[in-house]
């Protein structure tokens, strides 16, 4: 208390009724109307916060340190967002730059944030929030017993640890309250706990936590949370210290309690428990409330801390390369005994080379049309359809290799002799010349773990510069 | 047929490893419905995919919002060699066909 006022934990004077965060788009890139994104400003937001990233494309992206998002789409939504932020003097947060949250992922987007500034004649200060692990830390955690899997994932191993190009770890909203602290005009976060960004101009505020997290959790995807849905258009969240109330911002869409309630089931194991860092977000007792036609509340939600603070970590390593040929099948006595021929082409190959065993080359044939979609789940792959796209997919050490089995593989089933063939001709029909794709590095998920840690800040270091016209 | 009383039928990945099912209604009643059947289980799940029931994590029923969610293992982490869904948004069909008397 100061002077008979309620203070929060960081001894700032609690002023306000409510606080409001904007959050033009689900993922930066994705886009938004410039209409939503402009009356959401009229409603002189606290802040305007933003999700960059997913680990939904896939384990490429954080191997190789490339963003999923184009640049010149991020660039587009990030020159007004980072113009209003400056206008209005309000924060502006971006949670999981570039995609994947990685040190070239934090580079990529703050290139940007540059160009952006330099652009506009503004300089901005930027505080830079980074997210990688070293190799060693992590090993040191794991020898200390302090990482565990996270779901159905097998346990860590020290080759898992050295063979990731990448490791990050997923900050929870201690680290953005320091960026904060040192009141930068823009925050640009490493991997980040989605809700985070949006949840930090809040908490550091003094609102509660719990209330905090749910709005941010429903605001990281903007709009999909109205009706109709979407990922490209703006929501409005506004909490005070007994609930929130979502709107978005776009007239020809709503909040209603059903799209509101059903977005917590989004991309989640179980909606009445959502894990984060430091604590699991408790739904079972909360209540949704239409408070008009396009408007819900949220009220209570409650955040159960855990016994140990634990950040999740991601990495992802290479396991070879690789070389793609498609082609489409439409010889009636061909497909009811394609499995067989397959089969059959694929021990050619291993013969032809010799030196070469399955366990270093990967050969997969990919039959649309049949079973490719769901592989082993399809409960429909009895049934013969007329016309099969195949995709001949081969995964080797090197490219020189993944190009070289996947070439054979193809010819060798193009001119295949199987039993009772009329299309003596080819057995294969090429869309394009090359029909060969070398597609580069393969990618996998090497860590989805929990780590305990003793300080949520001290694993994502802050830096804050000034960036844009000297 | 579960399609005829679902407003939402899909999937998509939980997590690199994990894949979820989401069944959403507008009517309380379809929903209530097609839990008093008892055909959206672990047991008719695994038997409808093809899968061991270890691999079918969890049926959730959350009232809120009218939905019942089943999260299975993944059969490989996403985007891992043979994979044919990295999102795991178009594995949901066979759910579409479930029979609920």
């Amino acid at each position: 208390m100061i002077d008979g006022q309620a203070c929060n934990q960081w001894g700032v004077p609690i002023l306000t009724t409510h606080i409001t965060i904007l959050s033009p788009t689900a993922i930066l890139g994705y886009g938004f109307p410039e209409a939503s994104f402009q009356e959401g400003l009229s409603r002189r937001p606290n802040a305007i916060a933003v999700d960059a990233g997913s680990t939904d494309p896939g384990p490429y992206y954080l191997g190789a340190g490339q963003s999923f998002t184009n640049r010149d789409a991020v660039k587009r939504d990030l020159a007004p967002i980072i113009a209003a932020g400056l206008h209005l003097s309000i924060p502006v947060l971006i949670g999981t730059a570039g995609g994947a949250g990685a040190a070239t992922h934090l580079r990529w987007c703050l290139d940007i944030v540059q160009e952006v500034l330099c652009q506009a004649n503004r300089s901005a200060r930027v505080a830079r929030i980074a997210a990688d692990q070293s190799a060693d830390d992590i090993i040191k955690a794991l020898t200390d017993g302090r990482i565990s899997p996270l779901g159905p994932v097998e346990p860590l191993t020290e080759k898992d640890i050295n063979d990731s190009t990448c490791i990050v770890a997923q900050m929870g909203v201690e680290p953005v309250i320091e960026a904060l602290n040192q009141r930068p005009d823009i925050i640009v976060a490493g991997r980040c706990y989605d809700p985070a960004v949006f949840a930090a101009v809040p908490i550091k505020a003094g609102y509660p936590e719990a209330l905090a997290f749910h709005m941010g959790k429903i605001l990281e995807c903007a709009a999909i949370a109205a009706v109709p849905g979407s990922g490209a258009d703006c929501m409005l969240g506004t909490l005070d210290h007994e609930g929130f109330v979502l709107e978005a911002l776009n007239p020809d869409r709503r909040c209603t309690v059903a799209s509101v309630a059903a977005h917590t089931l989004y991309e989640k194991s179980d909606p009445r428990y959502l894990p984060g860092p430091g604590g699991v977000l408790d739904l079972t007792s909360c209540r949704f409330e239409q408070i008009d036609q396009r408007r819900v509340r949220v009220m209570g939600t409650q955040l159960i801390p855990s016994e140990h603070y634990t950040v999740k970590l991601e990495g992802a390593k290479p396991i070879g390369f690789r070389t793609i040929a498609l082609a489409g099948i439409r010889a009636p006595d061909l497909i009811p005994q394609l499995d067989q021929v397959l089969e059959d082409v694929r021990k050619i190959v291993f013969q032809n080379f010799e030196s070469i065993d399955e366990t270093e080359v990967s050969v997969m044939f990919h039959c649309y049309g049949r079973d490719a979609v769901m592989g082993k789940l399809e409960p429909l792959r009895h049934l013969v359809p007329h016309e099969i796209g195949l995709v001949i997919e081969v995964v080797a050490e090197t490219q020189e290799l993944a190009d070289t089995i996947c070439s054979f593989a193809r010819s060798t089933l193009l001119h295949f002799g199987y039993p009772g063939r009329q299309s003596t001709a080819g057995n294969l029909a090429f869309p394009y010349s090359p029909s060969d794709i070398s597609h580069g590095v393969v990618y996998e998920f090497s860590l989805y773990h929990l780590m305990d840690v003793d300080d949520p800040v001290s694993l994502f270091p802050v830096t804050v510069s000034l960036m844009g016209l000297e | 047929m579960l399609s005829d009383l679902a407003t939402v039928v899909r999937s998509k990945n939980a997590g690199p490893f994990e894949l979820t099912f989401d069944v959403l209604f507008s009517d309380p009643s379809d929903y209530q419905r097609v839990i008093r059947s008892g055909q959206l289980s672990v047991q008719s799940f695994a038997s409808l995919y093809g899968i061991a029931l270890d691999d079918v994590l969890s049926v959730i029923e959350f009232e809120p919002a009218l939905a019942i969610k089943i999260t299975i293992k993944r059969m490989r982490s996403s985007g891992a060699l043979g994979e044919s869904d990295v999102y795991g948004a178009q594995q949901h069909a066979p759910l579409l066909q479930l029979e609920i008397p």
